[in-house]
């Protein structure tokens, strides 16, 4: 080794950080049902501050649901959640997006007629003080006001590498930069959690490659803690710092990925056996 | 004349001294734009002259000295071209490096180069730069402009750009006497020391590293911009990697003598959009860009509506009838000049505008060889388009074609100040204040290229025709001679025969022989179609390639070729004696052609040799057999008797008087 020393600094132990780290979020006892159908039953974890919090399961655990509760979506009949320290009672989804929870979803759902930096902008409408009659004079307040998110919405197109598809249409996108807009706009509303609801579906390598190398990202430059539901397991033990492991509605497993992956609940789980 | 005057020298001999003759001259005007956050950030000379002194600066106390070298690599940015006279400014030697090199070549150049520092763009760069620190012992300091992604590395010799500026600027805030010894640092600068190193790509071999001096690209720099009459209000798009001799001619010698303004794309994707943007008035670009422009343009026209496209194919017959003469200042009637400027207004106007050609004083085309339909076709549109002939050996310029004395077929006359000559041997020399200095720790190849008293070697054959314009012909080492002397260049023949479309692929043969004699391949679609057309009747390629129909349309190709080759006093003495008609497509496959479709010569030579001999032995038709394989690996042999036809010869500036005839 010569003048330079090529190794990136030592990451703190991962067990060791996790204890002093703030809970931002917390499931206690969660259940939910439709009719007579479970779908979450008795569940209970957290998600820390700045981490990268994976949901994973077979098909129909539950994950989805699970990601509406937090969402608020959906209400759970049993249990309670704590965001930020406060129980937080029955609301609508706007409402957790105003506290500083966004999402995107299993099936990109943009506006597909509408170019990607409008979409983005749409994603800062919550941020907008001057009210509609503001904005129809346009002229003065509104005018700045939006020229200062649209200075946030520039930075998060430079930050995805998107550029060049500024001004085209989203629907005329293909798939894998879709996803990347639609992470554009959960990133433009600046939240405190982002939902990610199988970022990588219907993705090639090297697409899941780049989708990687933003979630990361997005992570470390902006701090923001991201809880995501990922099919690809190699996606998720890369990347995230905990995982929670559901089957049919009930947690099976909980803990870092390498713990995780030795869990013999979490390979029956997905290998199959008779119940 | 329009050289000489300009290359008088006007005092300040290196880049840092230009710098500050800019700041003080043109304080004000931008010098440096760059599309970010999707605004065009723009800096003045004042501006950018502070910038670089407090980089410079910080670099100097990280450590940085004269003699110094330093990579540079990365997209095209205003801070890396900035680095680079950082650098100068301490009497370090910049080393741009290709950023999309393979590691393997990446570590030799930075090996052979001895570089203490490298200025990279981004975490991909750190990265890989880290990745062979092992094998670059000299390596000390990494400094880079992109901090994403970079937070969490161990910064002990790792360090971001704006840091370094703000060592720079704290130290000047300090001490304000500074600035007057940082510039008393290279006021002394001398116009024979090394500006740049720039590693040549080579195809054979290593690469090698040119040292370039300020005198060379500065005076080639004045030169240039002399030459076309390009000042302080010109704005180029700089898009070209920067390690190679044109980008840094263009966007930082030409840039700083001249004093205009050096527009950085937001990224590789939005060229396009940020040429439509800027509307360069200087434009450099490479044929290939030439020809994907108006492949858009004719793939969009496809697609656009019945009257438009009329409306297009009309303009365009009239711009393909006058546009040309109208540019060259020659004499064209009231009415079509009229129909013209509609055409400019309907047509040709939005068209340029598409491109970001709009404000187009001066572009050019080098690095290989153009087509000329699409020469053709932007200089129709009213765009003085250009071919020039350049080495990172002469800072570019070897020649250019003056306005209004534009041939297709020729790179133009020698630029101010160069001095020209055809070599025994049919290589083109040059010599000239742009001609390098030497290659990098390589005396013997530095010998081979260049001579004693400043005579440099391309590695090209070429001639220079009547009109005083020079025509490369081949590369040096491929042209031949016949047995009675007189010059055989393989590929300048095998192209007049590929210019026609029913000809896919020509051997030509004659080095140390008495004759030139060909083989021909017919490209099957063209000739097949012609075949339908024709109602010639062929069940196989083989039967087709003999027929006497087709022998007969490529005899007249040849004879045409030969009445070409006779205008030309060169290469009258190489016309075409005999051909055949191969009786198989040349294939790669069968170990013909390289992978990338090129005729492997002695291959050929040795695998027809009969047919070669009937070439030469007078016969007039040859039964061979030929081993193929075919696409499953299954080998089998075609046979087939094979026709052999004389052809007339001109004598040398004769043919056209014969053709009239």
């Amino acid at each position: 080794m010569n003048a330079i020393v090529k190794e990136k600094a030592v990451a703190p132990e991962p067990a060791a950080e996790t204890a002093k780290r703030e809970v931002l979020l917390k499931v206690d006892n969660v259940s939910l049902s439709f009719g007579g159908v479970k779908a979450i039953t008795d569940i209970s974890f957290d998600i820390q501050k700045g981490e990268i919090r994976a949901i994973i399961g077979p098909n129909g655990a539950g994950k989805t649901s699970m990601l509406n509760v937090i969402n608020g979506f959906y209400h759970p009949q049993e249990g309670t959640i704590t965001w930020q320290g406060k129980v937080r009672r029955k609301m609508k989804p706007y409402e957790a997006a105003s506290n500083g929870i966004a999402r995107t979803f299993q099936n990109v759902a943009l506006f597909k007629g509408m170019t990607t930096l409008d979409n983005i902008m749409s994603g800062r409408s919550l941020k907008m003080h001057r009210n509609f009659f503001w904005q129809l004079l346009w002229h003065g307040p509104a005018a700045n006001e939006e020229i200062e998110h649209r200075k946030k919405v520039e930075e998060i197109i430079d930050f995805l590498e998107i550029q060049a598809i500024r001004k085209t249409p989203v629907g005329k996108l293909p798939y894998g930069l879709q996803k990347r807009v639609e992470l554009g706009r959960a990133l433009a509303m600046e939240p405190d959690l982002l939902l990610l609801d199988e970022p990588m579906a219907g993705m090639n390598l090297e697409e899941k490659e780049d989708m990687s190398r933003f979630i990361v990202d997005v992570n470390q430059e902006f701090g923001t803690t991201i809880a995501l539901i990922e099919h690809d397991m190699g996606v998720v033990m890369d990347l995230s710092d905990r995982v929670v492991v559901l089957d049919y509605g009930k947690k099976i497993a909980d803990g870092p990925p390498e713990e995780v992956q030795a869990n013999q609940d979490v390979i029956d789980a997905y290998l199959g056996v008779s119940h | 004349m329009v050289g000489s005057a300009s290359a008088s020298p006007r005092g300040e001999n290196t880049f840092p001294k230009i710098l500050l003759r800019n700041a003080k001259v043109f304080g004000d005007r931008t010098a440096f734009r760059e599309k970010d956050f999707g605004i065009w950030q723009s800096w003045t000379w004042s501006e950018v002259s502070e910038e670089i002194r407090a980089f410079s600066i910080g670099l100097q106390s990280l450590g940085l000295s004269a003699g110094d070298k330093i990579a540079i690599v990365g997209a095209n940015r205003p801070r890396l071209y900035w680095a680079m006279v950082a650098a100068q400014a301490l009497g370090a030697v910049p080393v741009p490096v290709y950023a999309d090199s393979v590691a393997e070549e990446m570590v030799y150049v930075l090996g052979h180069a001895e570089v203490t520092f490298a200025i990279v763009e981004d975490q991909e760069q750190v990265d890989k730069l880290l990745s062979m620190s092992d094998e670059v012992p000299s390596l000390k300091h990494i400094i880079y402009d992109e901090v994403r992604g970079l937070r969490d590395y161990d910064h002990t010799h790792l360090h971001d750009y704006a840091s370094v500026q703000q060592t720079g600027r704290d130290k000047l805030a300090k001490s304000p006497a500074l600035a007057g010894e940082w510039e008393k640092g290279f006021a002394g600068g001398k116009g024979s020391d090394i500006a740049v190193m720039l590693y040549t790509s080579g195809t054979t071999g290593r690469p090698k590293g040119v040292m370039l001096s300020f005198d060379n690209l500065v005076i080639s720099a004045r030169n240039g911009n002399a030459f076309d009459h390009l000042d302080e209000t010109e704005e180029v798009l700089a898009y070209l990697p920067m390690a190679w001799i044109g980008d840094h001619v263009f966007s930082l010698a030409q840039a700083f003598t001249a004093a205009y303004c050096v527009n950085c794309p937001e990224s590789m994707d939005t060229i396009d959009v940020d040429r439509r943007e800027i509307a360069p008035s200087y434009f450099f670009a490479p044929p290939r860009v030439f020809e994907n422009m108006l492949t858009m343009i004719m793939v969009r026209m496809e697609d656009a509506g019945k009257t438009k496209r009329k409306m297009f194919d009309y303009f365009m017959g009239v711009a393909n009838k006058v546009g040309e003469k109208i540019l060259n200042g020659e004499q064209v009637g009231l009415k079509d000049r009229l129909l013209y400027s509609l055409g400019e207004f309907l047509v040709y106007g939005p068209l340029k505008n598409r491109m970001g050609l709009t404000r187009m004083k001066v572009g050019y085309t080098a690095g290989e060889a153009i087509g000329p339909e699409i020469f053709r076709f932007y200089r129709s549109l009213g765009l003085n388009l250009k071919q020039l002939y350049g080495q990172t050996e002469a800072s570019v310029y070897i020649t250019l074609q003056p306005d209004g004395e534009i041939f297709g077929d020729t790179v133009g006359k020698p630029a101010p100040d160069v001095e020209l000559k055809i070599a025994e041997s049919g290589e083109v020399m040059y010599r000239s204040p742009g001609v390098f200095v030497g290659y990098f720790k390589n005396d013997e190849a530095t010998a081979s290229t260049k001579t004693p008293d400043g005579w440099v070697h391309t590695g090209d054959a070429g001639i220079i025709a009547e009109n005083g314009h020079l025509k490369i012909i081949d590369r040096a080492k491929d042209v031949g001679k016949l047995n009675d002397g007189s010059l055989f260049a393989p590929k300048y023949i095998e192209n007049k025969l590929k210019f026609f479309p029913n000809i896919k692929e020509a051997v030509a043969f004659g080095h140390e022989r008495d004759m030139v004699a060909v083989f021909i391949n017919i490209d099957l679609t063209a000739v097949g179609s012609w075949a339908e057309r024709n109602n010639v009747n062929y069940a196989s390629y083989q039967e087709l390639a003999a027929h006497p129909d087709v022998y007969g349309m490529i005899e007249s190709h040849v004879d045409q070729v030969n009445r070409d080759l006779a205008q030309e006093p060169m290469m009258a003495g190489a016309q075409i004696k005999r051909f055949l008609i191969l009786h198989k497509e040349l294939d790669a496959d069968d170990g013909e052609l390289t992978r990338t479709q090129k005729v492997r010569r002695s291959f050929i030579a040795e695998r027809y040799e009969p047919l070669i001999d009937a070439l030469y032995d007078g016969s007039t038709s040859k039964h061979v057999r030929t081993e193929v394989t075919y696409e499953d690996g299954r080998k089998g042999a075609i046979e087939a008797t094979v026709e052999i036809r004389d052809m007339t010869t001109y004598d040398a500036g004769k043919g056209m008087q014969e053709a009239a005839e």
